[in-house]
């Protein structure tokens, strides 16, 4: 018998018995479509991560100050030292120091509240240098960045981000235009391009100015010298653990710390923070696809369930078909072709369904679902699989009829 | 005898014994008997006289437990399930009580499957099952499932599959059990016509005037033949 005329064969049986060959595949297909909407979802995920950290420079390297240590011994957490300093930063701009450090930009930043006539606004004020634009990987929008004259002259000049510069001014274009930051006035110099928002960091709500401004006028003298954070830009992907290399000893050096293991700051990669998030959405993915899995797998022991159901009761068709000339073999082939047909079709059908889900659901849900090729097709290949893997036992039990207790049966 | 030079069946002190839920039931206790091609003979019985299971050994869908059958020369006795299957679908043409028809199909189709098993093309199929529904006379029903068929029909349906491979023989297993008494006499006649045809037809039945239409009568009782009325001259 022809491989044509058991495909046939079994279209026809299927066919005969609609209601339950439908729902075996709905089985099928709700596991397929589970799977593709959940791989997708991961990967959409992922795609959104990954942009988001090359958004803030994948060259980045940000130093933090360590934990300070009260005099009753009470360790702070990160940050609540203040061990990193302006000479620190202008140290690690030297080229002869850290050749692989293409830019620095020391930054400190507190919540200030900005008055411009009527309206106020509470935000991060960021006291930076110039290369902080090209290190956080912003562009302006309006106007300029502050400039080196800027720092060196202590000028009340101000960059703010596009949603500070909507509130205190709506519409109307900010540059020129006087804010009080601190009660103190600056004007206004510029505007930053949108960037978005970065996990919970919202990065178009804030004002720069110059890091000398911000230490004497708006934070005080008290942390004159002390640097929240400093950006570090590597010259290029490649060199980024030989900056991180150069930083570590540098500082070390200079805090006169001999152990890395007792140093006072610490250095983190967007890289390092990439892979935080992808290990993260990689367990919530294998989660996701575990359950998707498990449905699938349910979905394979309808395939099982009806076909033996249904061994049962062609029995009698099975005898006709013995009597009449099929071997053993053409009878396991047969019912073997009918459950991957139901496994092909489930599949088939989930992957429709899985690719319009992708298609319609982020507008609800508001993720992004990536379909791939290769996960729908895997998916399919996957859904034939089952068929012929949970086929297998009731092929062979109908194989193994006797042709005349098959007849006899009622 | 002169016919004995083209046996079709040759059973030879064949026994069958079944093993039915721990109790040992010996079926067949050695039946010796031989058909010649063209003989139309009827096997007698009451239920439990072995007649059936002595129907399934002559139609290759069993196998003896001991004795030797021969089937058109071939020994049947120690083929495998594959072997078996091979022989059904070449020498022997059956006929069932219940018909044994496959409702989701056309009467062409179901004619046509025992050619599908021997691995026939379409067109060699479609031509073969035309032909042997036009000489059990429903050339004009072949598009019909047989559901819109008579009881009879249906039964003539099932004669058309026997004969679609020119089998050795037609084995028809209380093939008027289900029929009312016009369809009765309709298939009689048909398996009359087959016979007259030259092929070796091999009735099961209990109904005696089922077993007058057949040239010769062997009657079974507790599984050995009781009564032979032998081979009508050729």
């Amino acid at each position: 018998m022809s491989w044509w005329e058991t495909v046939r064969t079994s279209a026809d049986a299927l066919r005969s018995h609609r209601l339950r060959s439908g729902l075996t595949v709905l089985g099928v297909l709700i596991g397929i479509a589970a799977v593709i909407l959940t791989v997708g979802l991961g990967e959409g995920a992922q795609a959104r991560v990954t942009a988001s950290v090359d958004a803030l420079g994948s060259n980045l390297l940000v130093v933090s100050p360590g934990s300070s240590t009260s005099s009753t011994g009470v360790r702070g957490g990160l940050g609540s030292a203040s061990t990193l300093t302006m000479a620190d930063a202008a140290a690690l701009a030297s080229r002869t120091v850290a050749p692989d450090i293409a830019a620095v930009a020391p930054a400190t930043q507190r919540q200030e509240e900005l008055l411009a006539g009527t309206a106020n606004w509470t935000t991060s004020v960021v006291g930076t240098t110039p290369a902080w634009l090209r290190v956080r990987n912003r562009t302006l929008l309006l106007g300029r960045f502050i400039s080196s004259a800027d720092v060196a002259s202590r000028a009340t000049v101000t960059v703010l981000g596009p949603i500070t510069a909507q509130n205190l001014f709506g519409v109307a274009n900010p540059v020129g235009r006087s804010v009080d930051i601190a009660g103190v006035p600056f004007t206004v110099i510029g505007e930053l391009a949108s960037a978005g928002t970065s996990g919970s960091t919202n990065l178009d709500d804030m004002a720069i100015v110059p890091a000398s401004t911000a230490a004497s006028v708006v934070f005080g003298a008290a942390q004159s010298s002390s640097v929240g954070t400093i950006y570090l830009e590597a010259s290029s992907p490649a060199t980024l653990s030989a900056a991180y290399q150069e930083a570590t000893d540098e500082l070390l050096a200079l805090h006169h710390i001999t152990s890395p293991a007792a140093a006072d700051f610490t250095i983190a990669s967007q890289q390092s923070l990439l892979t935080t998030a992808t290990t993260v959405r990689r367990t919530l993915t294998i989660l996701l696809a575990g359950i998707a899995g498990i449905s699938l797998l349910v979905g394979g022991i309808g395939v099982m369930n009806i076909m033996l159901v249904s061994v049962t009761e062609r029995i009698r068709e099975i005898g006709l078909r013995r009597a009449l000339g099929a071997t053993p073999m053409v009878i396991r082939r047969q019912f073997l072709v009918e459950a991957s047909f139901l496994g092909l079709l489930g599949g088939l059908l989930g992957a429709s369904v899985g690719i319009v889900g992708a298609l319609t659901l982020p507008g609800v849900i508001g993720d992004p679902i990536v379909i791939s090729p290769v996960a729908v097709g895997g998916a399919i290949a996957v859904a034939v699989l089952i068929g012929v893997v949970f086929g297998v036992y009731p092929a062979a039990r109908a194989a193994q009829l006797a042709p005349i207790d098959a007849l006899r049966s009622q | 005898m002169a016919g004995l030079a083209d046996p079709v069946i040759e059973l030879d002190d064949v026994h069958k014994t079944y093993d039915a839920g721990g109790v040992r039931v010996e079926a067949v206790r050695g039946v010796t008997l031989v058909v010649e091609r063209g003989e139309y003979v009827a096997v007698m019985g009451p239920s439990g006289s072995g007649k059936s299971t002595l129907m399934h050994i002559v139609g290759a869908l069993d196998v003896p437990t001991t004795g030797t059958y021969r089937l058109a020369g071939v020994d049947v006795s120690c083929l495998d399930e594959r072997e078996l299957a091979e022989v059904r679908n070449r020498r022997v043409g059956f006929v069932f009580q219940q018909f044994h028809l496959m409702s989701s199909m056309s009467a062409l189709r179901n004619v046509e499957m025992p050619l599908t098993y021997a691995g026939a093309g379409r067109r060699l199929r479609r031509e073969r099952a035309a032909d042997a529904l036009a000489r059990v006379g429903l050339g004009d029903r072949a598009g019909h499932r047989p559901t819109q068929l008579s009881g009879g029909q249906q039964q003539r349906v099932a004669v058309a599959r026997a004969l679609v491979t020119d089998p050795d023989i037609v084995l028809a297993d209380e093939p008027t059990g289900n029929l009312d008494s016009v369809s009765t006499a309709d298939v009689l006649g048909l398996l009359d016509e087959v016979h007259a045809a030259g092929r070796t037809v091999v009735v099961i039945t209990h109904e005696p005037d089922v077993a007058a239409a057949a040239g010769r009568v062997v009657r079974l009782r507790d599984g050995v033949v009781v009564d032979d009325t032998g081979s009508a001259a050729p």
